[in-house]
């Protein structure tokens, strides 16, 4: 039999799955009433479902180290296109008509999802500069977005200040948090970093939940204006469509400033930081500014997120900012490709739209989502689109020029 | 080898490093002279290594000095200096296991040299005013003038990881040569060369003596390689120095053959 | 005094429970240099089977120092099996993967397994029976500590103890001290390596597993939730006392359970966790090696 193997494997793979779930699947306690439910259907579900998924694995698996040399990292059909003017140029111009009309093609509610989703798209952009281009494994990111929401929030709350001033304005002030959670935590190394940010964004999602003299606490601070158009009233729709395109500037402004900072001295800086920290220095970089560079521009972006969430939203509080949110912008970027702006953006988008299309799983929403990164990361760690490096070309009669 | 001998740019004086325990060099004492290629040598953990860690500011020693005679007439005692400043000051080194950065193209492993001779920052990389592009410009032309010499062209747009073993090292010296330095140190380049590559790498290392008047400390266990370079020879033996001398000297020297050089003459035979 | 008394004892108790699943998280990071986000999950797992089998157990009839005895040996074997197949799934695909892959893998799984409890079984706070009551310690020793309290610090610290030896004189525990210094080594010297990986998974679980069992008991309530909160206090204790070292996971779990039970009762209840995270950024900012770990030299 062709598949013999993986189908003999599977069938144990099931049936130990089936044992091992059996007391959580299968056995239901009521306590109050002293009853015990069987629910000997999920024996099957288990066991059906397990058997297939192991199967498909097992040939995946087997394909993969049967096949002939990879495909390049660079190359995939994604790159293909990408590299190809003829396909990128229509492709682009596809995907710019369609953002362009999508606000009233589709409802008001459709609207906002794809907000969100822009949201995340600059979040994992600015992410992306930590962990993707400087290699700092950064699990408390959230921070630096709730230190956004927050700004404006607050100042608006005080001060009064509007939301155009409230934009720099975080993103100054997150900056700021940018460097001083970098400043202590620089000699760490991998691992250690990450758990550092992680109780950092821990204590300050606490302190805002906690102190409510000064953030309000759990019941958080709501009317936080929207911004403004001219001076001139919108309707919740109208204001709805306006967010909506002022996301897409700031994606693309944000689009355009992280590939200018790939691909300048400091860009190439940063990968050898995340390449070889000693030989990095070495050549001269300071790995400290480097690095404080790194995390006060990510906490910049993040910062501008959060000025951006809060006034979408209308309404912040601290059960925004929770680690699996940084769980889910670290995942975009590592799902989307350590790097690659545009791997980046298409998990971003994926990550939260598909969820809301798939509305009949949303109970299974977070449970999908962990298996996808387990999933994810053992058959395709690279990602979406690895990333690439710079080509130049040179001419041969004599040495300059540029691509 | 003759060359034009002038002042001192680096004296190591009593340098000493401590580890817990283990004195891993004792009061150590190194010169070396503008334009002069000088060989480190002895048998394996006798702190050559270590020596240039301390050279280059990855360790701090723990007794000692260390001075660098810069090319405008200034001094400066670099210990526990940090290393990219020792590195800004004109000291640059390869590593003994090759530490290219792997995931970048070849030509900008040697870009990144070129990083502490350039200045343009975020505002620079953001904005691109034209003092920023001009400099992206001279750094790519600088760096790949530097591929030319060392004869490494074809491989300008490959990773670096993909290199063959013997580029890989000559990549290295490129990446140390960016950086503009004064005085090169080179720790084993020769190592896991076969005797055409080893060839060809004297003769590198010549032409960056002569054409670019750098000083060179060399750590290598090539006998052959460090009698052809070198003008002075260091030699080392559990942390202290046992020898010093020209090539002649020490190959003569009755304590550094049997130390060292007894056991090296059998392995060359191979 | 009475109020230092019980901020004291609660102070141990709960260090204790953190001691039990810090080991888990300093073992495998000794061995892997992974950080099992997975492993709060495995504790909270062998705490709801705990609660499942003891609640079949108790319908059947029986009662006293069986149930608990039977319902922490399948809490055991459950969690150990549990910890085992993580390994398997999530991490042994990784282990040539550069750093940043196994670490969203344990997130993921740590998402999944939490999801996964919830949905099978309920969202809610399930009522923990009280399975340490039927304890009866002499009158000297039940005046100033409570019998639940007593098991648990008495468990733990037998536990440690033993786990202590089995690491120094048996062949098991020097093939797993090798293999944390030096894998390679370890491997070419004939020992299996992915074995002493499963076993070290697997002993992990196992004390997790009786933590969460205890806690149950002495809280009286568990949901899908309690392994995060004690997986991260708990890895705070791993990184506190020494991560990768033994003794420094039990003395990270005593100091974080004493410094949170005085921090909460002299100062403010609410910022409990506050504690812990800060005590956490103070250690890794100013001795990132922890209480009783070494600094580690760079090889050039």
């Amino acid at each position: 039999m062709k598949f013999g193997e993986e189908l003999k494997k599977s069938f144990f793979i099931a049936l130990g799955l089936i044992l091992l779930t059996f007391p959580i699947m299968v056995i239901q306690v009521n306590t109050i009433e002293n009853v015990v439910v069987w629910r000997w259907r999920n024996l099957i579900f288990i066991g059906l479902g397990g058997f297939i998924f192991s199967f498909f694995c097992l040939l995946f698996q087997k394909k993969k180290s049967e096949s002939s040399p990879q495909t390049p990292a660079g190359h995939s059909r994604l790159h293909r296109i990408i590299d190809e003017p003829r396909l990128y140029r229509p492709a682009l111009s596809i995907i710019v008509f369609l953002a362009l009309i999508f606000p009233f093609v589709f409802s008001h509610y459709q609207v906002n999802i794809m907000t969100t989703a822009l949201i995340y798209v600059m979040l994992g952009l600015g992410l992306n500069i930590e962990v993707g281009l400087a290699g700092l494994l950064d699990l408390g990111y959230v921070a630096f977005y709730a230190v956004g929401a927050y700004s404006y929030a607050l100042l608006n709350y005080h001060f009064g200040l509007g939301f155009w001033t409230a934009l720099p304005a975080g993103a100054i002030l997150a900056a700021f948090a940018g460097i001083l959670v970098g400043f202590p935590v620089l000699r760490l190394r991998g691992d250690y970093l990450a758990i550092v940010t992680l109780a950092f964004a821990e204590i300050i999602r606490l302190v805002l939940e906690n102190w409510n003299a000064f953030s309000f606490g759990p019941s958080g601070i709501s009317n936080i204006p929207r911004p403004g158009f001219f001076g001139i009233k919108l309707t919740p729709e109208q204001s709805a469509i306006y967010m909506y395109f002022l996301l897409i500037l700031m994606c693309i402004f944000t689009i355009f400033v992280i590939h200018r900072l790939q691909h300048s001295r400091i860009g190439r800086a940063w990968v050898a930081l995340r390449e070889d920290e000693l030989a990095c220095q070495a050549m001269g970089i300071d790995k400290t500014k480097a690095k404080l560079a790194a995390f006060a521009l990510g906490a910049t972006w993040a910062g501008m997120a959060g000025v951006l969430f809060a006034a979408k939203t209308t309404f912040i509080n601290p059960a925004s900012f929770t680690f699996l949110e940084s769980a889910m912008i670290l995942s975009i970027v590592v799902l989307g490709g350590m790097g690659s702006v545009v791997g980046v953006v298409i998990a971003a988008l994926a990550l939260i739209l598909i969820p809301e299309y798939l509305r009949v799983f949303s109970n299974y929403r977070m449970l999908l989502f962990g298996a996808a990164l387990i999933i994810m990361m053992v058959f395709r760690p690279q990602g979406i689109l690895a990333d690439r490096r710079k080509k130049y070309e040179f001419h041969k009669l004599q040495s300059g020029g540029e691509n | 080898m003759n060359g034009i001998f002038m002042d001192n740019v680096l004296e190591v004086k009593n340098l000493t490093m401590n580890f817990g325990g283990i004195k891993a060099l004792d009061r150590v004492c190194l010169k070396i002279r503008k334009n002069e290629i000088v060989a480190l040598i002895g048998p394996n953990g006798a702190g050559k290594t270590t020596l240039f860690n301390c050279l280059t500011g990855v360790y701090t020693p723990s007794e000692g000095d260390i001075i660098v005679h810069t090319a405008n007439g200034k001094s400066r005692r670099i210990n526990g200096m940090k290393i990219n400043s020792i590195t800004k000051l004109g000291l640059a080194r390869t590593f003994q296991n090759i530490r290219l950065f792997g995931g970048m193209t070849v030509l900008e492993n040697v870009m990144i040299g070129r990083h502490c001779r350039t200045h343009s920052g975020i505002t620079g990389a953001i904005f691109r005013p034209k003092s920023t592009r001009d400099e992206e410009k001279d750094i790519v032309k600088d760096s790949y003038r530097i591929l030319e010499y060392i004869g490494l062209t074809t491989y300008v747009n490959e990773l670096a990881r993909n290199l063959p073993y013997g580029a890989q090292r000559r990549l290295e010296i490129a990446r140390a040569l960016a950086c503009d330095p004064q005085i090169l140190l080179l720790d084993e380049p020769a190592a896991g060369m076969n005797s055409q590559e080893t060839r060809e790498l004297e003769q590198l290392i010549i032409r960056l003596w002569e054409d670019r008047h750098l000083s060179i400390l060399l750590i290598e266990h090539d006998m052959k390689l460090v009698m052809n370079l070198a003008q002075n020879i260091f030699v080392l033996d559990y942390g202290e120095e046992i020898a010093r001398g020209t090539p002649a000297e020490i190959t003569s020297n009755p304590v550094v053959i049997e130390a060292y050089l007894g056991v090296q003459n059998d392995a060359q035979v191979n | 005094m009475n109020f230092f008394w019980d901020l004291f004892l609660g102070g141990i108790t709960r260090g204790s429970i953190y001691a039990l699943i810090a080991l888990g998280y300093t073992m495998v990071y000794g061995i892997l240099e992974l950080i099992n986000f997975a492993h709060g999950e495995i504790y909270m797992i062998g705490a709801f089977t705990a609660l499942i089998a003891a609640s079949i157990l108790t319908m059947q009839g029986l009662t006293g120092i069986s149930v608990l005895l039977l319902a922490m040996l399948i809490a055991v074997l459950y969690s150990s099996a549990y910890g085992y197949s993580v390994e398997k799934i999530a991490y042994k695909p990784l282990r040539r993967a550069p750093r940043l892959s196994p670490l969203i893998s344990a997130i993921g799984m740590s998402i999944f397994l939490q999801n996964y409890v919830m949905l099978a079984q309920t969202s809610d706070f399930l009522p923990f029976p009280d399975l340490l009551m039927d304890v009866e310690l002499p009158e000297a020793i039940a005046e100033w500590i409570a019998p639940s309290e007593f098991m648990i610090v008495v468990s733990a610290a037998v536990l440690m103890i033993c786990l202590t030896l089995v690491l120094k004189f048996t062949k098991m525990g020097k093939a797993m001290r090798a293999v944390a210094q030096d894998r390679e080594m370890a491997m070419l010297l004939g020992i299996n390596v992915n074995r002493i990986i499963s076993r070290t998974f697997i002993i992990g679980s196992a004390l997790a597993a009786i933590g969460g069992v205890l806690i149950g008991s002495h809280v009286g309530r568990i949901n899908f939730y309690i392994g995060f909160a004690a997986g991260i206090k708990a890895f705070t204790a791993a990184v506190l006392g020494g991560i990768g070292s033994i003794p420094g996971a039990m003395l990270g779990g005593l100091v974080l359970g004493l410094t949170e039970s005085f921090a909460t009762g002299y100062v403010s209840s609410d910022y409990e966790n506050v504690f812990a995270f800060a005590l956490l950024v103070l250690i890794l900012i100013f001795k990132p090696e922890g209480l009783l770990g070494r600094s580690s030299q760079q090889k050039v």
